[in-house]
């Protein structure tokens, strides 16, 4: 492959994984179960990033292993519908095109792990979205460091990447020990935790105390509360990889916190809903599904909704898997009844929602709020679903809480 | 004349006028892609051009699509011709590698100024101090 023999994308595919290999100290490469691409959406690539696509499409590059893709800028089949604008449309269907002649699945989702993407314990991966990859790392018990957007597609390219960083055991104990001694209720309080400890621990590993009743969440909740909590901690800080005592599968192995570990104590989550949520009283967008909503949150808002109109603009995002579920089921037909829409392929992150004409968001993700108010300019309210639900019905926030 | 030796990032030689950031560099928003200059707000090299220069730099930061940022420089004829790090991250080494940009890392920067004729071949680093009227008469 280095020598070129495969053409001149495979060659520099090879020659990407081996000089990040010799960057971080590689020793070997190790084989990847799959690789998730992320630099999908328009908004992020540019130009640039399509013509770089379009030249390794041609060039012959073909992924080894089965390879997803992130959330692109639209919703491929009603992004008319919705308003997004046309000229942005078609820039990203050339983007998927590129990546489908690369032989790359167009799952467009940051959630792979719900629609049947599940990797094995111990399994290497090159994932690139922030919040897949600290849910795989950590719930899931995968092993894959965050990659950028080439250095994922060069690794499906290969087959192969650089064994280095959260591959290596060694490398997968923790850096903080955090203990939570405040109330932890919702997936919102979730993400706001998640985002207080990002911010604190940065890149690191942290490890939570589940001595009380905080982690006694099960099933689906506990699920839907771990990926808040991933998702804000990879957006607040850089967290790639996270225990928790008793509930994620390495938690328990000898050793797992470093003896130099250091205390992090969250008193309270005031600051973090002060950073994020802005007292809004009349809300234009409400914004569900970051990371994608799972099958049990569009249930939970198709029943919310049953028999209500909505007078925000109500965007449900999720994977295109999903929603078909969603709609085998009857939810996405009454959600859309009541004039919200359940959005494929795209997400509040990388669509152009400030082509939307709106200007204040609810939402139930504090990777939403933080990202929102830089990349759409929107200001931003944080709650629950039913709370988000509430104001996308009333069109103005009414609850009482925070 | 001076020779430094440092690790190969992506193969190839180059030449050029030494560009010398102190600071690390983020190309994605701290470089424009259609004039490669650098518009970072505070950033040193701020209103210079690296286009055709050896950039000379600690380290890359930022998001990793500012590997595209050095790939479409490249494309508009924009990009530096060689870059040197002391370490080098992914961000900028992956980019030069899709865009053949020769580039080596383990250098002592603090050993090139901007203004020296600088080479890259292979992982050697060439500095040749060019006498100047407006740099002898600086801070020495």
């Amino acid at each position: 492959m280095l020598a070129g023999k495969e053409g001149p994308a495979v060659q520099k595919a090879m020659e990407i994984v081996t000089a990040l290999g010799k960057i971080y100290g590689a020793a070997d490469l190790a084989p990847v179960e799959s690789v998730q691409v992320a630099g999908v959406s328009y908004k992020n690539l540019g130009e640039a990033g399509l013509l770089f696509l379009q030249e390794w499409a041609r060039e012959g590059a073909r992924v080894r292993v089965p390879t997803m893709l992130n959330p692109a800028g639209v919703d491929l089949e009603q992004w008319q519908a919705l308003g997004l604008p046309e000229e942005f449309a078609r820039q990203q269907m050339a983007v998927l095109d590129a990546y489908a002649q690369m032989g790359i699945e167009m799952t467009c989702t940051c959630t792979p792990y719900l629609i049947g993407k599940v990797p094995g314990l111990g399994s290497h991966l090159a994932w690139s979205e922030s919040s897949a990859v600290a849910f795989a790392n950590s719930v899931l018990g995968a092993r894959t460091n965050r990659e950028g957007g080439p250095s994922a597609l060069a690794a499906a390219i290969c087959g192969r990447t650089a064994r280095y960083g959260l591959h290596l055991t060694e490398n997968r104990r923790a850096t903080h020990i955090v203990r939570v001694n405040c109330p932890v209720r919702t997936e919102v309080d979730f993400g706001v935790l998640g985002y207080e400890v990002g911010r604190r621990v940065g890149k690191g590993i942290p490890y939570f105390v589940a001595d009380n009743a905080l982690w006694s969440a099960e099933g689906i909740s506990a699920a839907l509360h771990l990926r808040a909590l991933a998702a804000a901690m990879a957006a607040g800080g850089a967290v790639a990889l996270f225990h928790v005592q008793g509930m994620t599968p390495e938690s328990e192995l000898d050793e797992i916190v470093r003896p130099d570990a250091q205390e992090v104590v969250i008193p309270s989550l005031d600051e973090g809903y002060a950073r994020l949520s802005s007292p809004l009283k009349s809300i234009d967008f409400v914004s569900i599904g970051c990371p994608h909503a799972s099958l049990e949150e569009l249930r939970d808002a198709a029943r919310f909704l049953a028999g209500r109109r909505v007078r925000s603009l109500l965007w449900i995002t999720t994977a295109r898997e999903t929603r078909r579920r969603a709609e085998a089921a009857g939810w996405v037909q009454t959600i859309e009844h009541a004039g919200g829409h359940v959005v494929s392929d795209t997400c509040l992150v990388v669509a152009p929602v400030e082509a939307l004409g709106v200007k204040t968001m609810a939402t139930n993700s504090a990777k939403a709020a933080f990202y929102a108010p830089s990349h759409s300019g929107l200001q931003v309210r944080l709650g629950t679903l039913g709370e988000c639900l509430d104001a996308a019905v009333r069109g103005y926030w009414a609850p009482r809480r925070r | 004349m001076l020779k430094l030796r440092g690790r190969v990032i992506k193969a190839g030689t180059a030449h050029g006028e030494a560009l010398v950031s102190p600071e690390p560099i983020g190309f994605l928003g701290g470089v424009d892609p259609d004039t490669g200059v650098v518009v970072e707000a505070g950033h040193p090299l701020r209103g210079q051009s690296v286009a055709g220069k050896i950039l000379v730099f600690p380290t890359g930061k930022g998001s990793t699509v500012g590997s595209y940022v050095l790939y479409r420089l490249a494309y508009k004829g924009l990009a530096p011709a060689g870059i040197i790090n002391a370490s080098s991250e992914a961000i900028v080494a992956v980019g030069a590698i899709i865009a053949n940009i020769p580039m080596v890392d383990e250098i002592d920067i603090t050993q090139i100024r901007t203004g020296d004729e600088v080479a890259i071949e292979g992982g050697w680093v060439t500095v040749r101090r060019v006498a100047r009227a407006d740099k002898d008469s600086g801070a020495g």
